[in-house]
């Protein structure tokens, strides 16, 4: 009972912050200084369309690579703990059959959410996407496969593959930034192009489709770990 | 008025979120409140950065480059919270693995049965 209370009474100070804080939100009418930044000097600096995609890409580049590093680590974390609850044989027959219509859905629909996939983070300079979306929604594809069949086997060895040489990637053409351009990850290494056609801005759809490649093969291996674990 | 209204249901979503998270006693109930909260964060995040009137950070015919700076809103917290969702999911997956192991070890998902760390 104690206990309850003292939850409620600390619900009762943050929700007085919190209104004190809303009560005395004056929203912005101008751009703040960053901001302003970013708006004025994106299209000639990056040529990428997408404001957004220039920040996480290139302006603070170092920031994502830092983003996915900790995916990985919460991916690869995700397998080792669950690791020792993995049996290879696991029985097919315990298992309710799911059904045509999932069955079915799932062949149509599965090839067609890699290429949405693709098309996210392909166009992440120019739409409001990228490889972090593109990579979610391939990695959506591969749950419905594990929906469909829970012990299907897919080859761990693949996923690892592709990980590492799409991160591998990622920091080369990083290190080619400071090579051949301002910095590392600058995208100036390749040609800027028009703005808001496919091949603009540099290597900003090239370190996005990596970062797509990327996520979506962490995402994935995250489910698969989880569906390969047996109920205790 | 927008910005003020999903900045409300975001403080309201993040109080919901740590209030579950306290009072409730089953494991997967406190992770999916602690998501709540995290989508709560979010959205004052985004919330922010919203400008009355303007248009999201695209560049296009509507949007030219010379006159980006008085008709798109901030994209700089969008550009963060991109990176705290991706956060978010791999925590989650930590939380949920971690969940897994507990509940393999003393069959029971209830808090009240790990009192290894109680004082």
């Amino acid at each position: 009972m104690i206990k309850r209370l003292i939850v409620l009474l600390l619900m009762l100070v943050l929700g007085t912050i919190f209104w004190q804080l809303l009560s005395a939100y004056q929203p912005d009418t101008e751009l703040n200084l960053t901001g302003r930044y970013y708006a004025d000097h994106t299209a000639d600096d990056l040529g990428a369309a997408n404001v957004v995609t220039a920040i996480i890409v290139t302006y603070r580049g170092l920031d994502t690579l830092g983003e996915v590093t900790v995916l990985f680590l919460s991916a690869a974390i995700v397998g080792l703990v669950l690791a020792s609850g993995r049996q290879g044989e696991k029985q097919r027959q315990q298992l309710t059959p799911v059904g045509e219509l999932l069955t079915i859905g799932m062949r149509l629909l599965v090839p067609l959410f890699m290429l949405l996939g693709v098309y996210i983070f392909v166009n992440g300079h120019l739409t409001p996407g990228g490889g972090f979306q593109g990579g979610a929604v391939i990695a959506s594809g591969v749950l419905l496969t594990l929906l469909v069949d829970p012990v299907k086997h897919f080859s761990h060895r693949l996923i690892a593959i592709i990980e590492s040489l799409s991160g591998f990637f990622y920091v080369s053409l990083g290190a080619m930034g400071l090579l051949l351009a301002g910095g590392f990850l600058d995208n100036r290494i390749l040609p800027l192009g028009e703005l808001g056609h496919l091949f603009s801005a540099g290597a900003i759809p090239l370190i996005y489709s990596l970062i797509g490649l990327k996520v979506g093969a962490e995402f994935s291996s995250m489910l698969i770990d989880f569906s390969e674990t047996e109920a205790p | 008025m927008i910005a003020q209204i999903v900045m409300a249901t975001g403080f309201t979503l993040i109080l919901i979120g740590l209030y579950g998270a306290l009072s409730n006693r089953n494991l997967l109930r406190m992770i999916v409140s602690f998501t709540l909260a995290e989508a709560g964060v979010h959205m004052v995040l985004v919330a922010v950065g919203y400008i009355t009137g303007r248009t999201a950070p695209i560049l296009d015919q509507a949007v030219p480059a010379d006159e980006a700076a008085t008709l798109i809103i901030d994209p700089l917290p969008q550009a963060l919270v991109l990176t705290a969702i991706v956060i978010g999911v791999g925590i989650t997956a930590l939380m949920l693995a971690y969940a897994y192991k507990l509940f393999e070890k003393k069959r029971s998902l209830d808090i009240g049965s790990f009192t290894e760390l109680k004082w």
